[in-house]
């Protein structure tokens, strides 16, 4: 039977709608994160936080989108206006694309690429164009330096995300999210995903993630008594907004890109519950979480003990763990727990 | 609708999406809100003083040194990739000759620690 939703248009129409989908889920989701992330903020240091727009305060960032695009967009003179204007758009088209390849459900997928890994790779490193074109188009000396040290940041601890997820590779053999995600599923629930063979990585990652997305405590390209604002100096108004969507939503991915790579995703911790959206949701919930309260608790970094520990500490140790989970497979070693494709994952 | 298709167009959708939304929030604001420029507003900003000289200006060569290593263990990691997807299939050779390769790239590593390429002092 030929319906309308096998013809060419059909699929594109279908597809169109799941991206949309996708598309308004996440940035509704990301005004409500943002929201809690000043809650959270606010409730470490005993205050109230956002209260008085709407209940609670919920509608706050509702209410901050429209100031954003009811205020005027000041370009400075000396900016080259095509690049100062490329640069938002890049930081947020590139932190939106990478969820097309996101599992978010089994199957649940805008594009099940069998080469996801490498295309959130790809993408990820473009982020930091937005970052350098910021600062340099704003021909202004703070964005300069600030988007400087912020792309070296973000480069210097890309190796080590790489190495990382190289010895996830390894259990899994497969570039495929969710084939990853499949490969976790055992008897044993929680205690089958990867965080247990592969525990160390699970710390390294996470404060890998801090820097790669200019987190506090490594928040050096904006750190306000140096830099006031970093590469967003110049920017007011909607390419501002750009700007800092991409940045929240590049933390929502890594929370995403945790729970699918050490978290077992959608998968549930309990043996016998059912698997589900649910699970990933509440995991990538947990992370952002703990994104949070780490901005609230721990002060910031200096620039040369960043890059001191990013490229001393993380990345020796990243390297040598890529050996050990290699000889781990290799040999079969602790029952096969680091040669996931063996044990029927 | 072959596989190479199934996989890619969605994304190629999904990349029109999100340029066309950019572009929507960054000409509303543009349409939207009252443009009122004056020199003072659009100068540099320099915490209240006029702007030295141009902002592009010389900086210091640790940031080149940086990304120069950056492409070095980049393109590693883009060699271990396959290695890694393929290493249920690759006998004790393949395994070993990785493992040889990363021992050469550590004795580089080792190498520019020594000479304090990774100082930031």
């Amino acid at each position: 039977m030929d319906g309308f939703f096998d013809t060419g248009l059909g699929i594109f129409v279908i597809i169109l709608a799941q991206c949309l989908l996708v598309t308004v889920l996440i940035l509704v989701s990301l005004a409500f994160l943002m929201y809690a992330d000043r809650k959270i903020w606010a409730a470490v240091q005993i205050r109230r936080g956002p209260n008085v727009v709407g209940p609670w305060g919920l509608m706050q960032s509702f209410a901050d989108f429209l100031k954003y695009i009811v205020k005027e967009v000041v370009v400075p003179s000396g900016a080259d206006k095509f690049v100062f204007f490329m640069a938002p758009m890049i930081s947020f088209i590139t932190s939106l694309i990478v969820w097309a390849v996101v599992p978010f459900g089994d199957g649940w997928v805008i594009s099940d690429l069998n080469v996801g890994i490498l295309f959130i790779f790809a993408i990820s490193s473009l982020e930091v164009y937005g970052v350098i074109m910021g600062g340099w188009a704003s021909n202004s000396k703070y964005p300069f330096l600030g988007s400087l040290r912020s792309a070296a940041q973000m480069i210097s601890y890309e190796v080590s995300i790489g190495l990382i997820i190289v010895g996830v590779l390894i259990s899994t053999g497969s570039l495929n999210l969710s084939q990853i995600v499949r490969a976790q599923d055992g008897d044993f629930g929680f205690f089958s995903w990867y965080w247990l063979p592969h525990l160390p990585m699970v710390f390294l990652f996470f404060i890998s993630a801090l820097a790669e997305t200019n987190r506090p405590p490594f928040d050096l390209p904006e750190a306000e008594s140096e830099l006031v604002a970093g590469y967003q100096v110049e920017y007011s108004s909607t390419p501002f907004l750009l700007f800092m969507i991409g940045e929240l939503m590049a933390v929502v991915f890594m929370c995403a890109l945790m729970s699918i790579l050490f978290f077992g995703g959608w998968l549930s911790p309990i043996p016998g519950l059912p698997d589900g959206l649910f699970w990933m949701v509440l995991k990538m919930g947990f992370f952002f979480f703990i994104f949070s309260m780490v901005k609230a608790i721990v002060p910031r970094y200096r620039y040369d003990q960043l890059m001191r520990i990013g490229w001393k500490f993380f990345l020796p140790f990243s390297l040598a763990w890529v050996v050990i989970v290699g000889l781990m497979a290799h040999y079969g070693w602790f029952w096969g727990a680091y040669q996931r494709w063996a044990i029927g994952g | 609708m072959d596989d190479l298709l199934r996989e890619y167009l969605p994304i190629l959708i999904f990349l029109g999406l999100a340029v066309a939304l950019g572009l929507v929030l960054l000409l509303s604001a543009v349409i939207v809100a009252i443009s009122n420029p004056d020199p003072e507003k659009v100068s540099a900003y320099e915490c209240g003083f006029n702007a030295f000289d141009d902002a592009r200006m010389k900086f210091d060569v640790r940031f080149y040194l940086v990304s120069i290593l950056f492409i070095i263990f980049d393109l590693e990691v883009a060699f271990l990739f396959p290695w890694a997807v393929s290493f249920q299939n690759l006998g004790d050779l393949g395994f070993w000759s990785m493992m040889v390769f990363l021992a050469v790239l550590t004795i580089g590593f080792a190498y520019e620690w020594k000479k304090g390429a990774l100082e930031w002092e």
